[in-house]
């Protein structure tokens, strides 16, 4: 068993298949169970696993795997959305601040050290009682957060190829900046980034699952990971099952985004130093 | 070291006010009506405006700010509209339970991270090794309210050994606050460890490849002398520079793990205070939370150059 894993990219294969796994059943939940997630069914209330319900009911009766699945839609869009909004403004931040530099680059990259010496959840927590609890609210807080990670990446990236002879020549032979970035710096950035954002997504998974936990994210009865583990903490000792499905499905989700990213970096950077095969 | 140093503490300033002013930006200058938020739906206009005057909302946002800072300064940080008490008073009764979760699971996520890190780099490639890692990349992938909730049903209610909720001051009784907060240190602290473990074994591989191991090796020296004398000073000083990146997700973790555990600390309050539309709550239980967090790096920084003397060359 060894010797047919040897060298190959054992995180990058587990990592896609959790990853597509997951996906593929939160897009098909609708064809892999028949309950509403939503529906209340109150004599069926807190009942344990069995052939009708394989992950049991929860407190209002309500099934427990199909809310899993659904949930996972609103889990995997909100982490998906989060890692847009930070790289959507945060790369082109950086990319500009680093190709251009100057006083506008410094004022910038003060207020993202600003921002960064915040702790993550803390700047969400802060976000989120501006703009008050919900699912757009928590994804705006993710997404927030984000921004000055993607932004100093960015910057730092676009630094290192800057000074590389092919930009350098480029600019000797009058291109203009827009087709330089364009067709010299952004092509050198793309491997990494991909790197970065598997990264960002399996965080802003579990900050996303943290707000909701909170009762700052996905209010009820949207179904979101979170959520149904903090519904789950409230009935612990009476219905412990009800943890087991949000819970595996968030640690998957979180598990198999880090090997992907684990499994890209070795793929797409050889002169970085080797993850391990774990 | 003297210029460092002198550097390193003027650095701490200019933070601080840029964490107080994006606090009072992000509370005091969204759209939307704090006074109307207040009376909710039943306020009628006149009564809006009377709120907005009392409160001092009709001002201009930069004159607010002024004043608002100066009071910080004062550490006058207002009362609670939802209790009625003042937020200092708030603040200091929650510090402790936050300090004392933060500093147990520190100190929790260093000894497991340094030593399992060490073991795994000594035995690197073995399947000690190979268990260590995959044991930390399923702790990266956990969540703590999730690693919260097993370490509950699991010792708390399988086997109550430890309480369910609550806190005990140290003062009132040791044995009952270290028993309160073994559950809710050890989630922090395991969360972080899977971290550290990482890095410890990175840095530890990396010392041994170093010249300077070969020539103490080729010197006949034994295998622990060369570690702890030779290898472990040298490899654990990065690790202290990432130890004191993670006080930041130990604080933020702790705004989770109080909640999990029903710890009466700053994170708890803050989250009550967002429900409860508390903004002075808020402010003060993430400023306090933030001023910590500068404290501690600031700690971690001068400790970091006290070990490492070619810090002052960098700077």
């Amino acid at each position: 068993m060894m010797g047919l894993l040897q060298g190959r990219n054992l995180p990058l294969m587990v990592g896609s298949l959790l990853v597509c796994g997951i996906t593929a059943s939160v897009l098909l939940a609708s064809w892999l169970t028949s309950y509403d997630p939503t529906a209340v069914d109150p004599p069926r209330a807190l009942q344990p696993p069995s052939s009708h319900h394989p992950l049991g009911t929860d407190r209002l009766g309500r099934d427990v795997l199909s809310r899993v699945l659904h949930g996972g839609r609103v889990s995997l869009l909100a982490g998906g959305a989060a890692v847009a909004v930070g790289a959507g403004i945060g790369v082109p931040v950086g990319v500009a601040c680093g190709y251009w530099g100057g006083k506008a680059d410094l004022v910038v990259m003060r207020l993202v050290d600003g921002l960064m010496a915040f702790p993550a959840l803390l700047l969400a927590l802060l976000t989120v009682s501006a703009l008050g609890p919900g699912h757009l609210q928590a994804i705006a807080a993710v997404g927030i957060v984000l921004i000055p990670v993607f932004a100093r990446f960015s910057r730092a990236q676009t630094i290192v190829v800057r000074n590389r002879e092919f930009v350098l020549a480029a600019r000797a032979l009058g291109g203009s900046a827009l087709s330089i970035l364009h067709t010299h710096i952004l092509p050198h950035l793309t491997g990494p980034l991909l790197v970065q954002l598997t990264a960002a997504f399996s965080g802003a998974v579990l900050a996303e699952a943290s707000l909701s936990y909170l009762g700052l994210g996905a209010q009820p009865p949207t179904p979101s990971w979170g959520g149904m583990l903090q519904e789950a903490r409230d009935v612990l000792f009476v219905a412990p099952w009800l943890a087991v499905g949000p819970g595996a499905a968030l640690f998957l989700t979180v598990l198999g985004s880090n090997l992907l990213g684990d499994g890209l970096r070795d793929l797409l950077d050889p002169h970085a130093p080797r993850t391990t095969h774990l | 070291m003297g210029p460092y140093l002198l550097r390193r503490l003027l650095s701490v300033p200019p933070v601080l006010l840029g964490i107080a002013t994006l606090t009072f930006l992000a509370l005091h200058a969204i759209p939307g009506d704090l006074a109307a938020v207040l009376l909710e739906l039943e306020g009628r206009p006149e009564e809006v405006a009377r709120l907005r005057e009392a409160l001092g909302l009709h001002r201009p946002l930069a004159v607010r700010y002024l004043e608002w800072l100066g009071r910080l300064v004062r550490a006058d940080l207002g009362n609670s509209t939802a209790l009625g008490e003042p937020v200092v008073r708030l603040l200091a009764a929650r510090l402790p339970v936050t300090i004392s979760l933060a500093l147990t699971s520190m100190a929790i996520a260093l000894s497991l991270g340094v030593s399992l890190g060490i073991l795994a780099a000594g035995r690197q490639g073995s399947f000690l090794d190979l268990l260590l890692l995959a044991g930390s990349q399923v702790g990266l992938a956990i969540p703590s309210f999730l690693l919260g909730t097993l370490l509950l049903l699991a010792f708390a209610a399988a086997v109550p050994a430890f309480p369910l909720q609550g806190y005990v001051p140290f003062v009132h009784s040791p044995l009952e606050w270290a028993r309160h907060l073994a559950l809710p240190a050890l989630t922090l602290g395991l969360d972080r460890a899977a971290v550290l473990i990482r890095i410890v074994r990175a840095s530890v591989l990396e010392e041994l490849h170093q010249d300077y191991v070969r020539t103490a090796y080729g010197k006949g020296l034994p295998e622990a002398a060369i570690l702890r004398r030779h290898v472990l000073p040298n490899a654990l000083i990065p690790v202290l520079t990432v130890a004191g990146m993670q006080l930041g997700y130990l604080f933020g973790g702790a705004l989770v793990v109080e909640q999990v555990f029903g710890l009466p600390g700053l994170g708890r309050l803050a989250v009550q205070g967002i429900y409860a539309r508390d903004a002075a709550v808020v402010e003060g239980a993430v400023l306090t939370l933030a001023l910590l967090l500068v404290l501690l790096n600031l700690a971690v920084d001068l400790l970091y150059a006290a070990l490492d003397p070619r810090i002052t060359y960098e700077t």
